[in-house]
């Protein structure tokens, strides 16, 4: 047993997660699967939303699967990384904008 | 520049030691199923041949390149070439042959100083469909070979050329610094001969195989993307993309087992197995001679030094019908020709 709490073979495992719950499990990975596939959007671009995700969400499973899935779709790494500063931009945009509450805030409680 | 495992006296040189690998650790201990059992849950079981199509002949193992995927752990330093006595043998096959397609490969096949006679002649046969594999760089390696694609258009050869990715970084990283200029200079060089136009009869196909542990994607997304690149980046053209997977013997095994992918390499390859890639792949209707002159079930076998378990396992004694009533030799390997959309030297199986 690895002494950690995240498990880089783990991810090999996921699909185990339907054997205690199969009816709920498959809904999700017919549901995901269904989600990448080719639509409005590309499967390359939704790789990258993915990638740009996994990394806001910092799910080290998802950033390995991603990082391999751009590699295997031909995405460059000057792409992938600009996907992760999308999602970064946008998070630390979230913390951001909620500067304006605390300017708000404090122009409310200030004479 | 790197050295091929044979020189450097890798222990992988040897092939048993590769094939005790394949056989060993996750498989061995029950992690991940047998090739045998997989193909044996849907009567495949031993794995037959179907009508031979194609007759798949390596001239040698030398090449001016290093590649670190190398399946055929080519470079500069092995000497294993096809005499002309060998390809006199091999020209009375093709002449004989059900076969419709000759395949020639290496190494670079263009190294073999008996290259040009041999096709000159193998082209006098009248095979339908006459391929190369040439990797592009051997063009522009040396004044002897600049012409060789007029040499190539004057005997109708139908070039496939490998090319890991559109970007110079991707390329030089898996085949060595200055490969991308060169290749792309090598590919301006036979579209101005009419290879791989629209429109052509000279046919240029490119071959991607990922420049790492990771299987190819989807074959048609990717050959999108080259075309564009390559035609917005250098203007230019080619026919179709194969994309090949890497299978996990001699450099690329090596590179597997250092870089501690070979495990997650090994299930990713199981896991995308695909049973319905299992009656098209590649063995089913392709032989293999080796330069000289071993017969095997595909080039990757050749590699690993598994003739076929035939009668006939040389060409001297070369018959078809015995040879085509054989069972496949197999191993962990052939999961590499049998992942998601399948893999053979013509690209995508399923
Ligand atoms: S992959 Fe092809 S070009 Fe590269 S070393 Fe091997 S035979 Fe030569
Ligand atoms: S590696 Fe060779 S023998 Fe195995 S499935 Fe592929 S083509 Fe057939």
């Amino acid at each position: 047993m690895a002494d950690s709490y995240y498990n880089s073979a783990d991810l090999r495992k996921f699909g185990k997660i339907t054997e205690w719950s199969e009816e709920i499990g498959n809904k999700f990975f017919d549901y995901y699967g269904k989600v990448f596939e080719e639509g409005a959007l590309s499967a390359r671009e939704k790789s990258l939303i993915a990638l740009a995700v996994s990394h806001v969400v910092k799910c080290p499973y998802c950033i390995d699967a991603y990082t391999k899935d751009g590699l295997q779709k031909g995405i460059t790494k000057e792409e992938m990384m600009e996907a992760v500063h999308a999602g970064a931009a946008i998070e630390s945009g979230a913390t951001l904008v909620h500067g304006v509450q605390m300017m708000n805030k404090y122009n409310k409680l200030s004479m | 520049m790197q050295k091929s495992l044979k020189s450097r006296d890798n222990e992988l040189a040897v092939t048993n030691k590769q094939l005790e690998i394949l056989n060993g650790g996750i498989f061995a201990d029950g992690e991940l199923p047998y090739f045998k059992d997989k193909i044996n849950e849907i009567g495949q079981f031993p794995l037959r041949p179907k009508k031979l199509e194609i007759l798949q002949i390596n001239v040698g193992y030398m090449c001016n390149q290093v590649c670190e995927h190398c399946h055929v752990d080519a470079g500069p330093d092995r000497k294993e070439i096809m005499t002309r006595e060998t390809m006199l043998l091999c020209l009375d096959i093709i002449r004989n042959t059900g076969a419709h397609t000759l395949d020639l490969t290496g190494g670079a096949p263009e190294m073999n100083p008996d290259f040009r006679w041999f096709v000159e002649e193998a082209a006098k046969a009248g095979i339908k469909d006459f391929i190369v594999r040439s990797n592009l760089t051997i063009i522009r390696a040396n004044k002897k070979y600049y012409d060789l694609p007029d040499f190539f258009k004057k005997h109708n050869v139908h070039v496939i050329s490998s090319m890991p990715h559109y970007t110079r970084g991707k390329t030089d990283k898996q085949r060595g610094d200055g490969v991308f200029d060169k290749s792309i200079k090598a590919l301006q060089e036979l579209n101005a001969r009419g290879y791989g136009m629209p429109e052509s009869g000279l046919r240029l196909d490119l071959v991607y195989n990922p420049s790492g542990a990771y299987l190819p994607g989807d074959q048609m997304a990717l050959e999108a993307d080259f075309k564009k690149a390559l035609k917005e980046d250098f203007n230019i053209q080619f026919h179709n993309l194969f994309a090949i997977t890497n299978l996990p013997i001699a450099r690329f095994l090596d590179y597997l087992i250092a870089s501690e992918n070979y495990e997650d390499y090994m299930y990713s390859l199981v896991e995308a197995y695909n049973p319905a890639a299992v009656s098209g792949v590649m063995c089913t209707n392709t032989i293999s001679i080796s330069w000289d002159g071993w017969i095997y079930d595909c080039d990757f076998n050749q590699m690993l030094d598994l003739k076929v378990a035939s009668k006939v396992k040389h060409i001297k004694d070369y018959n078809e019908d015995i040879i085509n009533d054989r069972n496949i030799i197999i191993s962990q390997h052939c999961y590499g020709c049998t992942a998601g959309a399948g893999s053979s030297c013509q690209g995508t199986v399923a």
